[in-house]
């Protein structure tokens, strides 16, 4: 079969991105202008600054992305773009640009699920992983326990009720004074702490076994910190982070195993910005070893947001013919 | 000289296309759909009916702003993606300028106005002249802003004692909303622009394009940003110590629910 080469453009929050990845799996180049340091400055992503920033770098991150693959544009076959989900603003910039490069290009144009893209992340990762395969996403906006029965085929098993892994730490990263973005420095700061040191709820819900909630995990660990302010007793961070994160770990862990027990299915894989946090990865690889499952998550530079992933994804939707035309919108709240 | 040109900075949606200074077609849309979904459809349905070649285009012109923040920027992603793989050059418009350039009328203060939210108006007032060949010139007396309207139909009223100029002509989105009030200080000095010629148009933008192409005003294509006007509000609120730093804040704070915000309505 003849070789399939996608350029993909990632614009959802605050990474700028474009990539160059042949049949959905050989990574030619990846390049991601980040904005993270303008945006600690403001404890969170500011959608106006970033979207101006995007705006900026767009074109300088796809000529990189091709000039590093050693490509033009006439050795692309399609282009892939986030179209969602994300914040607005930005998800436009990376649509209207891909838009317009497709059109006056006349080549294919994909429209990704953001989430979707971090799955296939996986295969980027794992040349030999393939559906149907247990997927536990977990990033700053979603907590989706899945089971991927095909490329293009997700079934939703589990999810959040209330908020998200990620956010849950960016919160708690900012109460204990660590500031933006929340999951590497909560994950780095925990390194040494206990993590049985303090009890925190792990979030059941009743009669829902596979759904997941932080809400009240959130509020017992603010709540924690209140309490030793007023009585003006010291916080041992590196505790409180670790147990902060065995709270959080241990249902995702549970969960996912009960799901790939359930459906007899013996391969996992982590995808998302939070599959990149240590303990996650060691507990869930720990799981898998007892139970006798493979365990696959994207190297870390895969796990957080770029563009490689995302024209892994569409490395599929091209295949299965299913593009894009000159009217694709962005949609913020594109459901998986 | 082949001039494709795109407008968004508004409500309004158009493109155009200029061929040795003959406008060949024009698309203009004026519904409630977003401009991702009707701009570039646009294009396309223009471009097959009046036979463009991307490749064979000297430029593409942009409104460039002031305007909505983000139709500015679905022009302008619009505009860099059209323009990357062929290298052509983007020429930037004022959004207003192209407003006035709707109106030929020598003589006249031409003040578009567009709505800025937070109670102010992006603005501009143009002295339209013109050769008797019909060209036309429009000079800028008050440079584009975001004020008040209340400022600006003083500036315009002390322009117009000053420079001895009898009419005005008010166009533009801000119109509807200010309309009673431009009446009720400038009086007969005020006159509106009519339907049709009222809102932003792609064809004055691929007229005022052409101009500035044959004046050398380029950009590349990877270095054309829109002109906002204004920063985003988050800077300007971190400058005045509005926004304070989240990593300096007092944990009560945050749990009393003083400091939520982590996104930015904009």
């Amino acid at each position: 079969m003849k070789d399939i080469t996608i350029l993909g453009i990632e614009s959802s929050c605050d990474e700028t991105a474009a990539a160059v990845v042949r049949n959905g799996r050989e990574v030619l180049s990846n390049i991601i202008s980040s904005q993270i340091d303008i945006h600690t400055v403001y404890g969170g992503v500011v959608p106006e600054i970033a979207s101006r920033l995007h705006c900026e770098n767009i074109n300088g991150v796809i000529r990189l992305a091709l000039s590093e693959a050693g490509m033009t544009f006439d050795d692309i076959d399609a282009i892939a773009v986030t179209s969602g989900p994300g914040l607005v603003g930005a998800l436009l910039i990376g649509v209207s640009e891909a838009k317009a490069l497709s059109y006056a290009l006349q080549k294919p144009l994909i429209g990704v699920n953001h989430i979707r893209g971090h799955v296939a992340a996986n295969y980027i990762s794992h040349k030999e992983l393939e559906p149907p395969f247990v997927c536990l996403i977990v990033s700053g906006g979603h907590t989706h326990l899945t089971i991927v029965k095909d490329h293009r085929d997700f079934m939703i098993i589990g999810k959040s009720l209330d908020d998200a892994a990620g956010e849950c730490y960016d919160k708690v990263a900012r109460a204990v004074g660590l500031g933006y973005p929340g999951g590497p420095k909560v994950d780095r700061a925990s390194k040494g702490g206990d993590p049985y040191a303090i009890t925190f709820p792990k979030g059941e819900v009743k009669d829902r076994p596979y759904d997941f909630t932080f809400s009240g995990l959130k509020s017992a660990v603010l709540n924690y910190i209140n309490k030793a302010n007023m009585q003006g007793a010291m916080i041992n961070v590196p505790d409180l982070c670790a147990s902060f994160q065995n709270a959080v770990v241990e249902p995702l862990v549970e969960r996912t195993m009960k799901c790939a027990k359930a459906y007899g299915i013996k391969n996992v894989a982590l995808a998302g910005g939070v599959s990149a946090n240590s303990a996650l990865r060691a507990a869930m690889k720990k799981a898998c070893d007892e139970n006798g499952f493979n365990c696959y998550y994207p190297e870390p530079v895969f796990c957080t947001d770029n563009a490689a992933m995302i024209a892994a994804a569409g490395y599929y939707d091209f295949l299965a013919g299913c593009t894009a035309d000159t009217s694709l919108n962005a949609d913020p709240s594109l459901k998986l | 000289m082949k001039i494709l040109a795109i407008e968004s900075s508004g409500l309004t949606a158009g493109c155009a296309y200029l061929e040795d200074g003959v406008l060949k077609s024009e698309y203009y849309i004026n519904n409630k759909l977003t401009h991702s979904r009707t701009l570039l459809p646009m294009i396309e349905e223009m471009s097959k009916l009046s036979g463009i070649t991307f490749s064979e285009l000297t430029a593409v012109a942009v409104s460039a702003g002031p305007g909505s923040f983000t139709g500015l920027r679905i022009g302008a992603a619009t505009a860099k993606g059209l323009t990357l793989p062929f290298d052509i050059p983007i020429v930037k418009v004022s959004s207003l300028k192209g407003l006035a350039a709707l109106i030929p009328s020598a003589g006249t203060l031409i003040c578009p106005i567009m709505d800025a939210r937070r109670g102010e108006v992006y603005c501009a007032a143009y002295i339209c002249s013109d050769d008797g060949e019909g060209n036309y010139g429009y000079v800028p007396l008050i440079e584009d802003s975001a004020m008040s309207i209340d400022d600006f139909l003083s500036m315009v009223e002390n322009l117009m004692n000053d420079k001895g100029i009898g009419v005005s002509l008010f166009t533009g989105d801000g119109v509807p909303v200010h309309k009673a009030l431009i009446k009720g200080r400038l009086c007969e000095k005020a006159s509106f622009a009519p339907e049709g010629l009222s809102r932003q148009r792609a064809a004055s933008i691929a007229v005022l394009g052409a101009q500035e192409l044959e004046m050398g005003n380029v950009v590349s294509s990877d270095d054309f940003v829109p002109d906002y006007l204004r920063r985003p509000l988050a800077e300007k609120e971190k400058e005045e110590g509005i926004l304070e730093d989240p990593g300096t804040h007092s944990l009560k704070k945050i749990q009393k629910g003083e400091f939520k915000r982590t996104r930015h309505p904009l």
